[in-house]
């Protein structure tokens, strides 16, 4: 388990060893399932990081294999965290060390509230996120080297390297890469756009 | 107004700025928040000194954690007593209006708003809950977010967002009698993937959209985000001002003419462009029920669980996944598997509308000998509606436990659960393995009606072949 710091500032690159959590359709009930919701801080999550299918594969878990101790990206299929908009899955994730995610495609939820926390979520195509998990699966102990601007990954092995291009929107790459993800105080900054939105917005006088 | 969809037009009045990374700031007009994704954005508020922008479009209620037998304080579980007190803490601070348990107006938070009037045409509505996608029954736009975004709400009464793309969804025809929303909508998921409406906004619309109570728009509007699309919406008309005139928020008087107009301004125009449109036929569908993980995994009650070679390939390992975890076998029919559990209730069917269909199934019949069945009504109010007329006594007369509102089974974060590999029908939205409490229980997903349906014959039953029984036949006008 990783104990570096939370994503904080600029994030225009990663370098770390990869976890593949391969199937479509992960949800975050699986992620994290309701009953290690029952906090009101975000502190406690990393032990329900998968708890059901963890205790079900008995060790034999991703997230439970020796050599995939420490890894910080996480290499995933399609439509990844679907279902309930429950933050405590990036949270979890995050707190056990996960730090970028790559894919097929993922949740639009899910995508968001990883963006919030300075996680990216980055896309590929199948054929590329199939070729990425095979060459991770015959080498756990492999490097990747993640950049976002822009955004590809590198696996360096035996003397060779191999690139994938990945997608990231322009928007969410702009915030990560220049450390503004974390949008709150761009919000409340603009205080008399958000009065004039009000102004025009009958229900917000109540119709008179 | 120019031509637009309703998206368009509500996005348009809504933007607040554009922000650097490329994402619109976008006004939040009602926010409804919960004990379980609100906590940790107070917090958040608290380190960032930053209060409340707009306490009054900010409205509460508890409903994932409660219990729905006995609602007395404090609970036995301690967990669940710390967030609701965490929660009247927050909105005592905070100046937010609170409907707590007895309150009248408690219920989950997807039946409570619009049950109220403060869901309303061309607003946009948060909350840190998926099915926040519910309220979009009214023409409005509504979508679940994160609790970092519950933290910008509260700070800012804005959020950063990307527009979606619209995909029209349009029905023609008639559902068959026996058939409901929750069937229309298992069916369009079914058809188009959980993953199909990923960058969408959905607008259900056609004849038979337009046929529709505001109840059952409901019911369409909560599992898009099951289809994948973050929102779903149905233009205002009739049926929603109807529904909404004389509610506790709406408005009254000239106000009310004003509203009307304005509502009705915003409704998608007839040259609006969408960027994807399909077409389903309401009279085709037949009351469907899931039978493996994903809510995408549906099928008609009279036809079998697919094989592989009916599946598409890459959907081929989820539906051997399922298989297994189901413990059904490709080819098996649906109708006829045995339950262990009914669950009637959620914010999908957890209304007065959903609870008099399922009672006119569970009227003058009993639930079959082995099987739990019990009535969770979705809100104070849908309880006392209930009881008024009196479908809480054609239920326990059945042989179903009437109990107090709250989510219950639908997820896991209450006593109501199932145990070990148990089975349930359940009127809930979500089939996901362990989502209803046990690491190995299944779900199958149904109407309300179905579900009853189950509950009284002991396994998945057709409900319109119990629709067509009289059950307590009148003495024959003539003897043969
Ligand atoms: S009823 Fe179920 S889906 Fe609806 S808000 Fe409660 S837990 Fe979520």
């Amino acid at each position: 388990m990783s104990t570096s710091p939370f994503p904080s500032g600029p994030i225009q690159a990663l370098r770390g060893h990869a976890l593949v959590l391969p199937g479509d359709d992960i949800d975050t009930d699986r992620i994290i399932p309701a009953r290690y919701l029952k906090c009101v801080t975000f502190d406690g999550l990393v032990d329900g990081v998968f708890a059901d299918d963890r205790a079900e594969r008995a060790g034999d878990h991703p997230f439970d294999r020796p050599e995939q101790r420490g890894a910080s990206i996480l290499v995933v299929n399609r439509n990844f965290g679907c279902g309930s908009s429950r933050e405590h899955a990036p949270q979890a994730l995050m707190r056990w060390g996960i730090r970028a995610v790559i894919g097929e495609s993922f949740a639009e939820i899910f995508f968001g509230n990883c963006l919030a926390l300075g996680i990216p979520c980055l896309t590929a195509d199948h054929d590329a996120v199939l070729a990425l998990q095979a060459a991770i699966a015959a080498d756990p102990g492999t490097v990747l080297q993640l950049d976002l601007d822009p955004p590809r990954v590198t696996l360096s092995g035996d003397g060779s390297s191999r690139v994938w291009p990945l997608g990231l929107p322009a928007g969410p790459a702009r915030m990560l890469v220049s450390g503004e993800w974390n949008g709150t105080a761009q919000l409340v900054a603009h205080d008399n756009e958000l009065r004039a939105t009000v102004a025009r917005l009958p229900y917000m006088a109540g119709f008179t | 107004m120019s031509a637009g969809t309703l998206y368009d037009k509500v996005w348009e009045l809504h933007r607040v700025a554009d922000l650097p990374g490329g994402a619109t700031q976008l006004f939040i007009g009602l926010h409804l928040i919960h004990e379980v994704t609100s906590p940790q954005a107070f917090a958040a508020l608290h380190d960032l000194g930053l209060a409340v922008r707009h306490p009054e479009r900010t409205v509460a209620t508890v409903d994932h954690i409660v219990p729905t037998t006995s609602q007395a304080r404090p609970f036995a579980d301690s967990l669940a007593e710390e967030m609701l007190a965490t929660l009247e803490a927050n909105c005592a601070t905070h100046g937010i209006t609170l409907h707590g348990l007895g309150s009248g107006r408690q219920g989950i938070v997807h039946v409570i708003a619009p049950e109220l009037g403060l869901t309303q045409p061309g607003m946009t509505v948060a909350c840190g809950d998926s099915h926040t996608s519910t309220h979009g029954a009214f023409g409005a736009i509504a979508f679940g977010i994160g609790t970092s975004q519950v933290r910008d709400v509260l700070a800012s009464q804005s959020l950063a967002m990307g527009k979606l793309k619209v995909r029209r969804i349009r029905v023609e025809g008639e559902l068959q009698s026996g058939v409901f929303a929750k069937d229309l909508v298992l069916h369009i998921i079914r058809r188009l993937g959980v993953k199909g409406g990923v960058g969408y906004a959905y607008e259900f619309a056609g004849p038979a959209i337009e046929a529709l109570s505001m109840e059952e728009r409901m019911t369409l509007c909560n599992m898009a985000i099951e289809g994948g699309a973050r929102c779903g919406y149905i233009n205002p008309d009739a049926v929603t001002f109807a529904y909404l005139k004389g509610r506790p928020h709406a408005p009254t008087g000239e106000a009310w003419e004003r509203a009307v107009a304005w509502w009705s301004g915003l409704a998608s125009d007839a040259d609006a462009v969408f960027d994807d449109e399909v077409v389903f036929d309401a009279a085709a569908i037949a009351p469907t029920v899931t039978w493996g993980i994903t809510p995408g995994q549906g099928i008609g009650v009279d036809e079998t669980v697919p094989t592989l070679e009916q599946t598409e390939a890459d959907e081929r390992p989820i539906a051997e996944e399922a298989y297994r975890y189901m413990d059904l076998s490709p080819g098996a029919p649906i109708e006829g598997l045995p339950v262990d559990v009914c669950f009637i209730g959620s914010c999908t069917n957890g209304r007065l509308s959903d609870l008099r269909a399922a009672a006119a199934i569970a009227r003058g019949r009993h639930v079959a000998v082995g099987i739990k069945a019990f009535v969770v009504p979705g809100s104070e109010q849908v309880a006392a509606a209930a009881e008024a007329e009196g479908l809480d006594a054609v239920f326990r007369e059945a042989g179903f436990e009437w109990r107090e509102p709250g989510c219950s089974m639908c997820l896991a974060m209450n006593p109501d659960r199932l145990e070990g590999r148990q089975i349930s029908a359940s009127s809930s939205n979500r089939n996901f393995k362990g989502r209803q409490g046990s690491a190995s229980g299944r779900t199958l997903l149904m109407s309300p009606a179905m579900v009853a349906a189950a509950a009284v014959s002991g396994h998945v039953a057709d409900v319109r072949r119990l629709l067509a029984i009289p059950t307590n036949p009148e003495p024959a006008a003539t003897s043969a």
